[in-house]
């Protein structure tokens, strides 16, 4: 196969970027779509000429590291997959593909396509965590959860943190992400002592960081790798609201 | 900053403020648009007429109508501050952008500026002049026994003190009602197309907005659940967003067609 890539080529987070223009001849059906870029990248740097920068880890569609804008959609055409399981299969032979970073004033792009997501973090610091109880572990089973509100809570830390939500969003809001964080602990027994002000620390970060506000268009939860539900993003508006107005600080 | 601004000034507070508002005008649409199916009755505007004064006059009604424009200008406004402050949120756009969300609900800022342009339009057409122009007066005699109503249009330059003139006639055995022509108005203003086609296809950017703020509402109060979600896009879609629109659009089309 020949592609024709469109890459967004920007020096630094003060300079500003445009479109660059690739051709990547041979490239197998097989290969996903970083390995198309490792291929192009291996010829830039034998040519002398300055390698994409890109963002990634494991390959494996766990790691929530890799993050290209493909053709208009985070993380390419394909549903319920991350980049690196983006196979070439997907596209046709003399493809013109546009890729561009995250685009969100709380994502200040590094260098080409990487961006920086510690916004991410930051919220996640807030309040994305339980405080451990160190000891020995408890029998299995002593807690007691349905399978509806496991199911629901694993459905939720699906999550990988990728930013594919605050990408596909008109708004770049990141309610997704954060009500997938909110959720996975709300619904469980060990989130229970930190619901209220986890929920609230973490919406006050989240609009500290500058993402936008939720207009509930669902391209969200269409766009995500993990499939996360907008009901999470309900939910957080319930957990909240009740935080508001039931919790304790004044 | 206390709890309550803090709250309301966050980012789901803010959605929370447009649920809320938006909820309390999609009442007001129900019963203006019952209100306003008096305009459908074959009795010279009687019934309708005789509903505006009360609209008017009473003072319950009063009350709910100023807070009612001052929510509507508040929906406005805010929601344009919120579409704003969410365009900051990206300041550098996509070269190329394939969407999978609908397009209404993209556009919810300009479905909602055509609908206060409309508002413009439709309280100039028709509330300012009832409150503020010398509009013609309308005589109705009923027969109280048949309920027959007899419409006598007042000469020219007739005007009253109060809105509603109402005298019996014991001997008779009639009932006398004089008031501002309203239905006149109505259906004078919608003999001109441009005006009709105009509030026809407002009433598409009402269905549009609907179609997707409805349900949003809901969504933005957390009201999620597998039992009741359903009912409420059902209602949103079939209720607020065909009904609703049609029975308003049904209205300048019908005097400009039949009246």
């Amino acid at each position: 196969m020949t592609i024709n890539l469109k890459v967004w080529k920007q020096k630094n987070a003060k300079t500003s970027g445009n479109l660059e223009t690739y051709k990547v001849d041979q490239v197998s059906p097989d290969m996903s779509f970083l390995e198309m870029f490792d291929v192009l990248n291996e010829k830039l740097v034998q040519e002398n000429k300055e390698p994409i920068a890109f963002d990634h880890d494991c390959r494996e569609g766990i790691c929530g590291m890799c993050s290209m804008y493909i053709n208009g959609q985070p993380h390419g055409p394909l549903e319920g997959v991350t980049t690196c399981q983006l196979h070439m299969r997907t596209f046709k032979d003399g493809d013109t593909i546009v890729v561009e970073p995250w685009r969100s004033a709380a994502f200040p792009v590094i260098k080409d396509l990487v961006v920086d997501r510690t916004a991410f973090d930051r919220i996640i610091a807030s309040g994305g965590f339980v405080s451990v109880n160190t000891g020995n572990a408890q029998d299995a089973n002593n807690l007691a959860i349905g399978k509806d509100k496991a199911d629901m809570a694993f459905a939720a830390a699906a999550c990988i943190g990728c930013g594919a939500c605050v990408a596909a969003c008109k708004n770049a809001s990141a309610m997704l992400f954060v009500s997938a964080k909110v959720s996975q602990l709300a619904l469980l027994p060990q989130g229970q002592p930190e619901r209220e002000s986890r929920a609230l620390n973490m919406v006050a970060q989240m609009d500290a960081e500058g993402f936008g506000a939720c207009t509930n268009t669902g391209a969200c939860a269409a766009e995500c790798p993990k499939e996360i539900s907008l009901d999470n993003i309900a939910r957080l508006n319930r957990e909240f609201l009740g935080a508001s107005i039931s919790s304790q600080e004044a | 900053m206390s709890w309550l601004t803090k709250t309301l000034t966050s980012s789901i507070g803010k959605k929370l403020l447009m649920a809320l508002t938006g909820l309390f005008l999609c009442t007001f649409l129900v019963v203006h648009l019952i209100g306003n199916l008096q305009l459908f009755k074959n009795d010279g505007g009687y019934a309708f007429n005789n509903y505006a004064v009360f609209m008017t006059t009473f003072p319950l009604i009063k009350v709910v109508s100023y807070v009612n424009y001052a929510l509507i200008l508040f929906h406005a406004f805010w929601g344009l501050y919120i579409t704003y402050k969410n365009r900051q949120a990206r300041p550098i756009g996509y070269a190329v952008v394939k969407n999978s969300s609908s397009v209404f609900s993209r556009n919810m800022a300009i479905l909602g500026t055509i609908l206060l342009v409309y508002l413009v339009v439709h309280m100039s057409d028709f509330w300012y002049r009832y409150h503020n122009e010398a509009l013609p007066y309308v005589k109705y005699t009923e027969q109280i026994a048949s309920g027959n109503i007899e419409t006598t249009p007042m000469e020219i330059g007739y005007t009253q003190e109060t809105k509603k003139v109402e005298t019996f006639n014991e001997e008779a055995g009639t009932k006398t009602v004089i008031v501002k022509d309203l239905y006149n108005v109505v259906s004078f203003s919608f003999q001109n197309i441009l005006l009709v086609l105009f509030y026809v296809l407002s009433m598409f950017a009402v269905a549009f907005h609907l179609f997707h703020g409805f349900q949003s509402a809901f969504q933005t109060l957390g009201w999620s659940h597998p039992k009741y979600t359903p009912l409420v896009k059902g209602l949103g879609v079939w209720v607020f967003a065909v009904l609703i629109p049609t029975g308003y659009a049904a209205m300048p089309l019908y005097f400009y067609f039949f009246k």
